[in-house]
């Protein structure tokens, strides 16, 4: 089976029968799934923490405990910059490999994590709550495909000779950077562990890997495929913790040479601060955002309303890229608000596991709590709640979808990010108006526009300061394409050739010339 | 060179085993091959129902017979191809990063076949078993690889360009490409072809060289069981004069590339200027300069020349065949050479020990011969070898001339063979010179220790390659091919993707920006012009529409640089 021959039946949602009939077809989740990896990874060997201490892990949709796990601190991460130091060492087995081989080796990684998405799909789904299917298609589709991209740049991460002035033959090499240390998010757990591994692994660099403490399941297993793949030892070392103690180690470290995160803006900030503190590491953020969607009357609504519903509410609204600042033009606010509101009710909200679920519950209790005060303090404020707006079921972390019209851009559900199922829909009346009011953020990861004019498709996807626009789609990521953030969205780039340079250190090598010719 | 010995002790090791299976199953090495046109992912006869035969050049005996495409059956292939290449096809529709994906796939499945590909390629072409299993296949496999990655990665550019213009560019697929391989490396070589032509999404038809097309028909169905979609790629076996002058003269052929000699590339070019300007890659012959400076480390230096020329029986377009030796060195050189030689082992391929196996045929053969016996009558010093090597089949000894002068035929004419010859330089000003006048320019080396020297020669020689204190290293991520009558255009590396490759470039042309082309003609009083344009911003009934091109003019006056 092939990656791209799967798809998402899309046309067959409005056809309840046609849809369980491709239900049917679909692969189920792995039943009773056995966690076998639980444990500290450093120098492709299972570890036990060096302080003892381990830390409970949940399912989000019944808050109860699925396991524990190993709970890596400072004297952890010391071990594992010291194994990544050691497998980065001249002369070691990771530096004499030919690029083409690295590649081949991350290309194996995509084909066991393809052999296993069944099983990392269903341990996705319990330990984040994401719904099943969904993971399977979009998280694991996602890994795979990076790594088989980034799999196929290592041989071509290409330095240049240039025609320097004077008797000299100048040449680029691209080097990798040293050890990286990496903290990923649980949004998307085991997507944001392969955008990290792929360009760090690609251009040689060895890694320290810390997953968030909520979800470090999917990322663990990984690190089993990682040494079935063939990796060398001290490669990639996995260390599941918390930010204040193994993430705080990571980016004060002298003996990291770089530090890549993806997080809120205000751990964001730490990072940055740990880093001019202790060793100039370099640092790439990818952080938070309040991204502008913004709809045109002459836009085609049906495929407005459903885009601007999903860029919202996909992954229970835990996503960086949400389309939270919805603006939608005079003419037709009154009926987009009317069909979001409809669609929003329409949305349903269950069990990950089944196969009809369009949403899971939050991360975790008191993210659920952060939600559940950011609706509050809209209504507080003055917006028009429309429909949602509490908490669902007895366990689990529900939220049922939420719509707020009226919405003004002081208010706080307008200016902070809310990460849960809200949505909030502001009216506008002219194009440079919303251009204003859409760049008027702290934030710039990503923003888009639906319209049929092409002119005011350029104008406004020139105009936003945000560092990936969509042009009548919402959420379009691929791996080719590089993503991050203008202002205090982040630094740097992921994804494409762009995110091979946050991973390099250019190498400028001058030699002297005799009798110099073009 | 370690690493190398290490490979090939790895590969022996596989191949003790492997080849043990293979003797006994040889007979039945055919029972998994077609011998027929592969059009369509169908297999078919040829046209007018002919076939040629396929000769083993160790025995000079029948393989098998192949069907035999000429102009008829390329009509069939390029309609095949320009039929998967129309616009919303299965091929054009697919996301590059699958087009990816299946040449991954195809990599695969030649590794999983390689011993067997190895024997088939050993029974048609008469190179080394050990070679085409521990070197042809292995490079086969990572040229593919290689260009599976390239495919969702050949970016092209958004480019600041002056004015209220939005400007991109497009990397698109040239089309329908006819591609012409040769017999020396008949797997490696059909790599080089198809792995750009696939990654950028273009469709094939290619003809394989008539001494050798087993391997390439195998492969052709390895291409039909990874699914590739039916008419990307077409492999035709079949003669230059009739199906390769079909594909170059074709109407529908967007582009050919071939590998050969310099005379029928010469035939390549004119015939797509006399058809369709289709473009044209070439990778041609050579006689290549190896030049061995005083402070060479001399051991490794004889090594790598004799390595240089007699490497596939001398039968390289990069052979090392020009081998200059600075005068203090040059009698040690010598005799050292001829020493090295006579060790060399020739004999039958499958044979594990054998080093050099038979040329590719007769006329090959017979024209090497013809030097050798030019060399001894225009004055070179035979030294070794100049002889036939076996009672049957196509051995020659491995050959050494001394005392070779610029002008002999040996040292002008490309020989293919296994001969090698020996000249005598004093000066690095002279021996670049020398080393230069030539018709050709593929490839070059210099083995010195001294970084100036190595600097000087490199920079100073006429050739698409150049190799220091080394000789005949390729990768898939270096480019390759020749300056002057070696070629045209490059294979290999990321160079290798732009034969393949249209660009398009997007301009889009916001409404305001036919507002400023009617002020740019009122200033030029081109009035016919102006009405024109007058039209088509202010329309007469419309006056809302012309209310609105003046707002949207004003809106892109506030558009950020």
């Amino acid at each position: 089976m092939t990656s791209s021959k799967i798809e998402i039946p899309g046309e067959v949602k409005s056809d309840p029968a046609a849809l369980m009939a491709s239900l049917q077809l679909m692969p189920s989740p792995v039943p009773n799934p056995e966690i076998k990896y639980t444990k500290i990874f450093i120098n492709n060997e299972w570890q036990d923490s060096v302080s003892g201490k381990v830390f409970p892990v949940y399912n989000p949709a019944t808050g109860e405990q699925i396991c524990e796990v190993q709970e890596a601190d400072k004297a952890d991460v010391d071990k594992a910059v010291q194994a990544a130091r050691l497998a980065f060492s001249l002369g070691s087995v990771w530096r004499r490999m030919d690029a083409s081989e690295r590649g081949r080796l991350l290309s194996k990684l995509a084909d066991l994590v393809e052999r296993d998405s069944v099983y990392l799909a269903t341990i996705e789904s319990l330990d984040s709550g994401k719904p099943f299917l969904p993971t399977l298609f979009v998280d694991l589709q996602g890994t795979i495909k990076t790594l088989r991209y980034f799999a196929g740049y290592a041989d071509k991460i290409h330095g240049t000779s240039i025609p320097m002035d004077g008797e000299y033959l100048t040449f680029t090499r691209y080097e990798p950077i040293g050890v990286c240390g990496q903290i990923v998010p649980w949004n998307f757990p085991l997507m944001m562990t392969a955008w990290k591994l792929g360009p760090a692994l690609a251009c040689g660099n060895t890694v320290v890997l810390k997953p968030a403490e909520e979800t470090p399941l999917t990322c663990l297993y990984m690190a089993a495929l990682i040494k079935e793949a063939g990796f060398p030892p001290g490669v990639i070392n996995i260390l599941p913790g918390f930010g204040p103690t193994a993430g705080a180690a990571i980016a004060s470290h002298m003996g990291i040479d770089k530090v890549a995160f993806t997080g809120s803006t205000e751990v964001g900030k730490l990072i940055q601060e740990a880093a001019g503190k202790s060793n100039l590491k370099r640092v790439t953020l990818e952080l938070g955002g309040k991204n502008p969607n913004i709809i045109f009357a002459d836009a085609d609504l049906d495929l407005a309303v459903e885009e601007a519903h999903q860029g919202v509410f996909f992954n229970a609204g835990q996503c960086c890229t949400a389309g939270s600042r919805i603006y939608v033009e005079e003419p037709i606010y009154d009926e987009f608000v009317r069909r979001s509101v409809e669609r929003a009710k329409r949305r349903i909200v269950g069990s990950p596991f089944d196969p009809m679920t369009e949403q899971g519950p939050q991360i975790s209790r008191e993210h659920q709590s952060r939600v559940l005060e950011f609706i509050q303090s809209g209504i507080t404020e003055g917006a028009k709640l429309e429909c949602g707006g509490k908490a669902l079921g007895l366990k689990g972390f529900f939220i049922e979808p939420t719509v707020f019209s009226n919405v003004r851009d002081d208010m706080r559900i307008a200016r902070e990010e809310i990460f849960g199922p809200v949505q909030q829909i502001m009216k506008f009346k002219t194009i440079d108006e919303v251009i204003e009011r859409a760049n008027n953020s702290d934030y710039g990861l990503v923003a888009a526009v639906f319209t049929k004019d092409i002119s005011k498709a350029m104008t406004i996807s020139s105009a936003m300061q945000a560092g990936t626009v969509w042009i009548n789609c919402f959420n379009a990521l691929s791996t080719q394409c590089p993503f991050g953030g203008y202002k205090m969205s982040g630094n740097g780039r992921e994804l494409g050739e762009n995110g091979l340079k946050e991973y390099s250190e250019v190498k400028t090598i001058t030699i002297k010339m005799v009798a110099k010719n073009s | 060179l370690q690493r190398a010995a290490a490979w090939f002790e790895h590969g022996e090791m596989v191949l003790s085993a492997l080849f043990y299976q293979s003797r006994c199953t040889r007979n039945d090495v055919l029972t998994f091959l077609m011998f027929q046109l592969f059009i369509n992912n169908e297999w078919q006869d040829a046209v007018s129902g002919k076939t040629f035969p396929t000769i083993n050049p160790a025995s000079g005996e029948v393989i098998c017979q192949v069907a035999e495409a000429d102009e008829a059956d390329v009509e069939k292939a390029v309609k095949a191809a320009s039929n998967a290449f129309r616009l919303g096809s299965p091929w054009r529709r697919m996301d590059a990063s699958h087009r990816g994906l299946l040449l991954n796939r195809l990599a695969d499945a030649i590794e999983r076949d390689a011993a067997y590909l190895a024997e088939l390629e050993t029974l048609d072409n008469g190179k080394p078993y050990a070679v085409a299993y521990a070197v042809d296949l292995p490079t086969v496999v990572k040229c593919l690889r290689y260009y599976a990655g390239w495919a969702d990665k050949w970016e092209g550019k958004t480019i600041p360009i002056d004015g209220d213009y939005f400007c991109y560019t497009r990397h698109e697929p040239v089309g329908v490409c006819g591609q012409i391989i040769p017999w020396n490396f008949p797997l490696l070589m059909q790599a080089w072809k198809l792995g750009p032509a696939l990654a950028t999404g273009n469709t094939v038809v290619m003809k394989v060289a008539e001494q050798t097309p087993l391997t390439a028909l195998y492969v052709a169905s390895l291409i039909k069981e990874v699914g590739f979609p039916e008419g990307v790629v077409n492999i035709l076996p079949g003669m230059g004069p009739t199906a390769g002058a079909a594909i170059a003269r074709h109407m529908d052929v967007d582009k050919v590339a071939f590998t050969g000699s310099t005379e029928v590339g010469h035939l390549i070019q004119q015939a797509s200027g006399s058809s369709n300007l289709k473009k044209v890659t070439l990778e041609l012959g050579g006689k290549s300069p190896n030049i061995i400076l005083s402070d060479a480390d001399m051991e490794y230096a004889v090594e790598q020349s004799h390595f240089a020329l007699f490497f596939n029986q001398g039968q390289c377009c990069c052979a090392g065949s020009r081998t200059y030796v600075q005068a203090d060195v040059y009698d040690e050189f010598v005799e050292r050479s001829v020493e090295r030689a006579k060790k060399r082992v020739v004999g039958d391929p499958f044979d594990l020990k054998t080093e050099q196996g038979p040329q590719i045929d007769q006329e090959q053969f017979n024209k090497i011969l013809g030097y050798i016996s030019s060399g001894k009558r225009e004055g070179a010093k035979l030294m070794c070898g100049g002889g036939i090597a076996a009672d049957r089949g196509y051995f020659i000894q491995p050959t050494v001339f001394g005392d070779v002068q610029d002008n002999m035929t040996i040292a002008r004419e490309e020989i293919f063979g296994p001969v090698m010859q020996i000249l005598k330089f004093k000066t690095l000003e002279e021996v670049v010179t020398r080393a230069n006048d030539t018709k050709y320019g593929l490839a070059a080396a210099v083995f010195t220790k001294d970084i100036d020297k190595a600097n000087y020669v490199s920079s100073g020689l006429r050739a698409g390659t150049v190799w220091i204190n080394c000789y005949d290293v390729f990768g898939a991520q270096a480019p390759f091919g020749g300056y002057k009558a070696s070629g045209v255009g490059r294979e290999l590396g990321q160079y290798g993707l732009d034969n393949y490759t249209e660009v398009k470039t997007v301009n889009t042309v916001p409404i305001k920006n036919l507002f400023s082309a009617l002020v740019v003609c009122l200033l030029h009083t081109s009035l016919p012009l102006c009405t024109v344009l007058s039209a088509a911003v202010f329309p007469p009934k419309n006056d809302k529409k012309a209310k609105f091109l003046l707002f949207s003019t004003k809106k892109f006056n506030l558009q950020n640089a």
